[in-house]
C-alpha cells in the first residue's frame, strides 16, 4: 500500500518508470549463482591468506616469532604491523582517528585491545596450511586487565587502554571539540543544549526518569569478509574485495601502504550484506602486503568466528532519559545521558545517538550529554542508522511510559509534541521539509492501530525512529549512448541492496527510456569519477542525482545532433515525453533511439559524465507497530502481526523500498528480542557463531505489512528521499512497548529474551 | 600435504572427477576446486543455509558434508537449477517479487525451496517459513522469499515449467528437514 501525501511530487500516474516494478538488471545473475561476490575470486598462482588473532582482550605484545611458521612447507610469507609503512611511520594517536587508528586496527602494534585482534598475518598454497602456520607464531603477551564495558571502563581509576588517550569536550555537533588533557577512557564528550531543563522540569506536571541499557550486536551481513590483492612487482596493485566503498579503501590502503593512490585499483565485487559494517576494510592492505613479498595473488577470506570476533559490531549502551509533560500532554523539557561503548578505539556512533534521540520532536528545553568510551571489545563500526536505534529504544520506550503515566494515547502524545518544518532540533538546525507529522497521522490511522488485540498476554508496541540523513559526500556518473537507443549506465556506488535498478529508473524517467533500456553497471575506480561510499541511506538519492545529471547532458548533446541534421541551433529543439522536437518546424522529429542510431555519423559517439555533491536527502521518520503475545511459561515472544511505515518522499521501485522496510523491521526485531554479544568476565565472546548468535529465521516472523508514504523532497528532482536506514530503528522501542504491554513490566534493556521476560514476570508476581 | 582421494560424482547431472583431500569440505571442492562459486559460505557451520545443495534428493549444508562422502552421489547446485529453455519458475520468481536484495543468500533459498516444491507444491506459508528455517537472509525479512516460493508453487501446480522442475537429483524419498523436524 503506498500512501500519497504530496500532491506535487508522489502522485500517482506522474511518473512512467518511478514507481513501477522492473525486474532488478542484476537479478539474474545473483538467482543462477552467477554473481560473483568477494570471496569468488580464483586466479592462477593464487595463494591464500589467514590471520592470527589475538586470545586476549588486552595484553601488551612483548615479541612476536614467525620462524617456525615460516619454515612450514607450503608458507610462502608471514606478515606483521612491521610490515605497514605507517605504522612504523608513526605512533598511534587514537584520538586522531583515520588510516593510522585502521591499521592498527588490521595488525595490532604494541598492544592488542580485545580478543580477537589481528596480530599477524600467513600466506600459503593452501587455506588449510595457512591455518596450520597459524597455530606455529609465537607471540609472547604480557596480559592486563580487562576493561570489559562501560561501566568499568568509566569507573574511578580503570585501567586506560591507551596511554595518550585524552577526553574531548564539545558542544557542538562535528568539530573536534576542545581537549581537556584529561587521561580517560572517555574519548569525548558531546554536550547538546536548548532552552533552560531545570525551569522545564519545573512546569511538568509528569516526570519520568529510567534508565535504558543495550548490549553489543552485530550487522549479521551473511557474506564474511573477503577480497583478493595482487601487487604488481614494481607495478600497480589491485584489489577485488567486498566494500560499500571502493574510493574510501583505495585512499585507506595508499595512506596505511604510503604509496599513491594512483598505484592503486580497486574493483568491487558484489556485496552479500553490508549494513554500514562494511564500509571498513581490513583484509585489504594485509593481503596487499602478503601479495608483495610473494609476488602471488593473495585471497584472504574471514570465517564468521572472525567476522563476530575481529569486525566492528555496534555499541553496547547505557541511556538515562528524564522527561516531563504538563497533563494536556505537552513536553516540557528532557535530559539525556547516553553512553555509547566504541570498543577498542574511539568512534563509536554516539553522535547519531544526540543529535536524533528526541529530534522529531518540538521541545523547547533538552539538554543531552553523550559520551563515546573506549573498552576492549571490536572497534564498533556503522550499523544501519549508525547509534539511533539505541537512542529510539530509549526515548521511545519512554514517551510510551509518558503516555500511560498522563492517561493518554501513545500517538496522541508523539502527535501533540511533534516537530513541525521550521522547529529546531536540539542541533541547532531546523526541520526542513520532512513529513514527521504526516507520518505519525498515518500511522495513527491505520487499521492495524485500532484492530482489536484479542487474548490475554497480548500486547501493541508503537514507535517511531527519526535519522537524519547526510549524504553529498560525492557521486559520480557517466552514460554512454548505444546505437540502438539504450545507454549504459556507470557508476562506482556498489549495489548493497538494490541501488542499481533505483538509479538506472531515475536515468530511464529522465530519457523517456525503459528501465531494460538503461544497463547499470558498477566499476572499478579506475573507471570512474570519484564517489563516496553506499551508506547514509544517500545512494538512490545522491548517485541517482548525479545521473539524472548525467542523462540532461546527454539531452542537450543529443539535441545539438538533431539540430545540426535539421539545420537549426541547438535551441530550436526540444524533448518533450523521449522525442526530439525541431521547434522551427514541429514536423521534425526523432525518437531517441532513431537519433541515437545517427550519432555516429552526426560528430560521434555521446558519452557524458557528472557528479553531484550537494547532499540533501534530509531526515525523515518511519515507524512501526507490533502485536505480540508472550507466552508466561517460557517467555516466548509471538508476534502476532507487524506493520512498518516509511516516508520515501517518491519511491523509485516500491519493491526494494520494501523490501528496506522489511529487512530493516527484521534487524530491529532481532536487536530487541535475541541478539547480544555474550562475553566472558575475560572478554572473550562466547557465542560467535550463527548458531548461538541467534538472528531471526523465516519461522520467527509473521509478513511484514509496509506502508508507504510519499512526502516529496524539494531537494531532489523526482522528490525522493533516503530508504536504507530509518526502517531499523523503530523497530526495537515498538517491540519493547508491545512486550512490556504484554506482560505488565517496563521492559528496559536488550534483547529482551525470554529469559528476561520470565524473570520480569517472577518479580511482578512476588511483588505483587 | 595431506594424501588425496580421487572422488567420482554427478553434479547437475554431468559425471565430475576430483581429488579431496580428507579434511575438505564438499562445499570448498565445489566452490575452489571445481570454480563453481554459486554456492556461497557464510559461516562454515551449518547454520546459515547459504551453503545448501541437494544430495540424492536431500538438501543439506554442503560445508558440513566431507568431499569424499560425494563418492557416487547425484548432487544439484544452484548452477544446475536453470535449464538451456531458461528460469526454474522459483528463479522467475524470487526476480518478479524482488525476493533478493544482496543476493548471497539466494542461491541457498533456491535450492532448498526447489526441494520442496517438488515434493509440496502446494506448500502453505506455514510450511515454507518451516522448511526454509535452515536458510538465513539477513535482508530481507523473509516476506518477499516466502512470497516468491508461495508463486513459483502455483506456476509449478499450472504446469509451466514443470518438466524442467525435476532433475535426477531433484525429488527424494526421504529429506533431512522432515527427518529432523517430523
Amino acid at each position: 500500500m503506498t500512501t500519497t501525501i504530496d500532491k506535487t511530487a508522489g502522485t500517482p500516474g506522474k511518473y512512467k518508470v518511478l514507481g513501477t516494478r522492473p525486474v532488478r538488471h542484476d537479478g539474474i545473475e545473483k538467482v543462477t549463482g552467477a554473481a560473483r561476490y568477494g570471496a569468488d575470486m580464483n586466479m592462477p598462482e593464487m595463494l591464500h591468506g589467514k590471520i592470527l588473532r589475538s586470545p586476549h582482550a588486552h595484553a601488551r605484545i612483548r615479541s612476536i616469532d614467525t620462524s617456525k611458521a615460516e619454515a612450514l612447507p607450503g608458507v610462502m610469507a608471514v606478515a606483521t604491523s612491521k610490515d605497514l609503512p605507517i605504522i612504523q611511520a608513526r605512533e598511534l594517536n587514537p584520538g586522531q582517528g583515520g588510516p593510522r587508528l585502521l591499521a592498527e586496527n588490521d595488525l595490532a602494534d604494541k598492544k592488542v585491545l580485545y580478543k580477537g585482534h589481528a596480530v599477524a598475518a600467513v600466506a600459503a598454497t593452501s587455506p588449510h596450511i595457512a591455518e596450520e602456520a597459524l597455530a606455529l607464531i609465537a607471540v609472547d603477551y604480557e596480559v592486563l586487565p580487562t576493561v570489559l564495558g562501560w561501566r568499568e571502563a568509566m569507573k574511578e581509576g580503570a585501567t586506560l587502554l591507551h596511554d595518550n588517550l585524552t577526553e574531548k569536550f564539545s558542544a557542538t555537533r562535528g568539530g573536534a571539540g576542545e581537549d581537556t588533557g584529561n587521561k580517560s577512557n572517555v574519548a569525548s564528550h558531546l554536550q547538546l543544549k536548548m532552552g533552560n531543563v531545570e525551569q522545564g522540569f519545573k512546569e511538568a506536571d509528569t516526570i519520568l526518569e529510567r534508565e535504558y541499557n543495550t548490549q553489543t550486536i552485530h550487522q549479521g551481513y551473511i557474506e564474511p569478509f573477503a577480497c583478493t590483492a595482487q601487487w604488481i612487482p614494481e607495478g600497480r596493485l589491485t584489489i577485488w574485495t567486498s566494500t560499500q566503498g571502493i574510493f574510501g579503501v583505495r585512499g585507506n590502503v595508499a595512506a596505511i601502504l604510503n604509496i599513491p593512490e594512483s598505484m592503486i585499483k580497486i574493483v568491487p565485487m558484489e556485496i552479500g550484506g553490508g549494513f554500514g559494517g562494511k564500509g571498513t576494510g581490513y583484509l585489504e592492505p594485509v593481503a596487499a602486503v602478503l601479495s608483495k613479498k610473494t609476488g602471488h595473488p593473495i585471497k584472504m577470506v574471514m570465517s564468521r568466528k572472525e567476522v563476530f570476533e575481529g569486525t566492528g559490531p555496534s555499541s553496547g549502551t547505557s541511556i538515562t532519559v528524564k522527561i516531563g509533560a504538563k497533563k494536556d500532554g505537552t513536553i516540557t523539557a528532557a535530559q539525556l545521558g547516553m553512553i555509547y561503548e566504541a570498543g577498542a578505539y574511539p568512534g563509536s556512533p554516539m553522535v547519531g545517538g544526540v543529535t536524533s534521540a528526541v529530534s522529531a520532536y518540538k521541545i523547547d528545553n533538552v539538554l543531552i550529554d553523550g559520551y563515546d568510551v573506549v573498552c576492549n571489545k571490536p572497534k564498533t563500526a556503522a550499523y544501519r542508522a549508525p547509534g539511533h536505534p539505541q537512542a529510539a529504544f530509549a526515548a521511545e520506550s519512554a514517551l510510551d511510559e509518558l503516555a500511560d503515566m498522563l492517561g493518554m494515547d501513545p500517538m496522541d502524545l508523539r502527535l501533540k509534541n511533534v516537530a513541525m518544518e521550521g522547529d529546531r532540533a536540539v542541533t541547532g538546525v531546523p526541520h526542513a521539509h520532512v513529513g514527521l507529522k504526516e507520518v505519525m497521522d498515518v500511522m495513527k490511522a491505520h487499521p492495524h492501530y485500532t484492530a482489536p488485540l484479542g487474548g490475554p498476554n497480548r500486547g501493541r508496541g508503537v514507535a517511531t525512529g527519526y535519522r537524519l540523513n547526510g549524504g553529498g559526500s560525492g557521486s559520480s556518473a557517466t552514460i554512454n549512448v548505444l546505437a540502438n537507443g539504450t545507454v549504459n549506465l556507470t557508476t562506482g556506488s556498489m549495489d548493497l541492496s538494490g541501488t542499481r535498478v533505483a538509479i538506472a529508473m531515475q536515468v530511464a524517467e529522465t530519457l523517456g527510456l525503459t528501465a531494460e533500456e538503461v544497463t547499470p553497471q558498477v566499476v572499478d575506480t579506475d573507471s570512474v569519477g570519484w564517489t563516496g561510499g553506499s551508506g547514509g541511506s544517500r545512494i538512490t538519492f545522491d548517485t541517482g542525482r548525479a545521473s539524472i545529471a548525467a542523462a540532461q547532458l546527454v539531452i542537450e548533446q543529443m539535441g545539438a545532433r538533431a539540430a545540426r541534421l535539421w539545420e537549426v541551433q541547438p535551441e530550436d529543439v526540444e524533448f518533450v515525453d523521449g522525442i526530439f522536437i525541431c521547434t522551427k518546424n514541429t514536423d521534425d522529429k526523432f525518437t531517441f533511439k532513431e537519433l541515437a542510431g545517427k550519432l555516429m555519423t552526426t560528430g560521434g559517439p555521446v558519452t557524458c559524465s557528472a557528479m553531484d555533491t550537494q547532499g540533501g536527502v534530509g531526515g525523515a521518520l518511519a515507524g512501526n507497530i507490533f502485536d505480540v503475545e508472550v507466552d508466561p511459561e517460557t517467555g516466548k515472544v509471538d508476534i502476532l502481526r507487524s506493520t512498518v511505515f516509511l516516508d520515501i518522499g517518491q519511491a523509485a521501485h516500491p519493491s526494494y523500498v520494501e523490501g528496506q522496510m522489511q529487512g530493516g523491521t527484521l534487524q530491529g526485531i532481532g536487536w530487541a528480542l535475541n541478539e547480544e554479544y555474550f562475553f566472558t568476565p575475560e572478554g572473550v565472546m562466547a557465542n560467535s557463531s550463527l548458531l548461538d548468535y541467534r538472528m531471526p529465521t523465516s519461522l520467527d516472523l509473521p509478513m511484514i505489512d509496509t506502508v508507504i508514504i510519499e512526502y516529496a523532497n524539494p531537494r531532489h528532482p523526482y522528490g525522493l528521499r533516503g530508504a536504507g536506514e530509518h526502517p531499523i530503528i523503530a523497530p526495537l522501542p515498538a517491540m519493547a512497548n508491545a512486550v512490556s504491554r504484554a506482560i505488565g513490566v517496563r521492559m528496559a534493556t536488550l534483547p529482551i529474551s525470554p529469559g528476561a521476560i520470565l524473570e520480569a514476570i517472577e518479580k511482578k508476581n512476588t511483588n505483587k | 600435504m595431506s594424501e588425496k582421494i580421487h572422488v567420482h560424482t554427478t553434479i547437475n547431472d554431468t559425471e565430475v572427477d576430483f581429488l579431496a583431500e580428507s579434511r575438505q569440505s564438499l562445499l570448498e571442492i565445489i566452490r575452489d576446486t571445481l570454480g563453481m562459486t554459486g554456492t556461497k559460505e557464510g559461516c562454515n557451520d551449518g547454520n546459515c543455509g547459504a551453503c545448501t545443495v541437494n544430495i540424492d534428493g536431500r538438501i543439506v549444508d554442503s560445508c558440513c558434508v566431507l568431499a569424499v562422502e560425494a563418492e557416487g552421489k547425484n548432487i544439484l547446485t544452484i548452477e544446475g537449477v536453470a535449464s538451456p529453455e531458461g528460469l526454474h519458475p522459483l528463479q522467475q520468481a524470487f526476480l518478479e517479487e524482488a525476493a533478493l536484495q544482496c543476493g548471497i543468500c539466494t542461491p541457498g533459498f533456491i535450492v532448498a525451496a526447489k526441494s520442496l516444491l517438488e515434493r509440496e507444491p502446494n506448500a502453505d506459508e506455514a510450511r515454507i517459513r518451516h522448511w526454509l528455517a535452515g536458510n538465513l537472509c539477513r535482508c530481507t525479512g523473509y516476506d518477499k522469499i516466502v512470497r516468491a516460493v508461495l508463486k513459483a508453487g502455483e506456476v509449478m501446480n499450472q504446469g509451466d515449467g514443470a518438466g524442467r522442475a525435476t532433475t535426477a537429483a531433484g525429488a527424494g524419498p526421504t529429506d533431512q528437514r522432515d527427518v529432523y523436524n517430523d
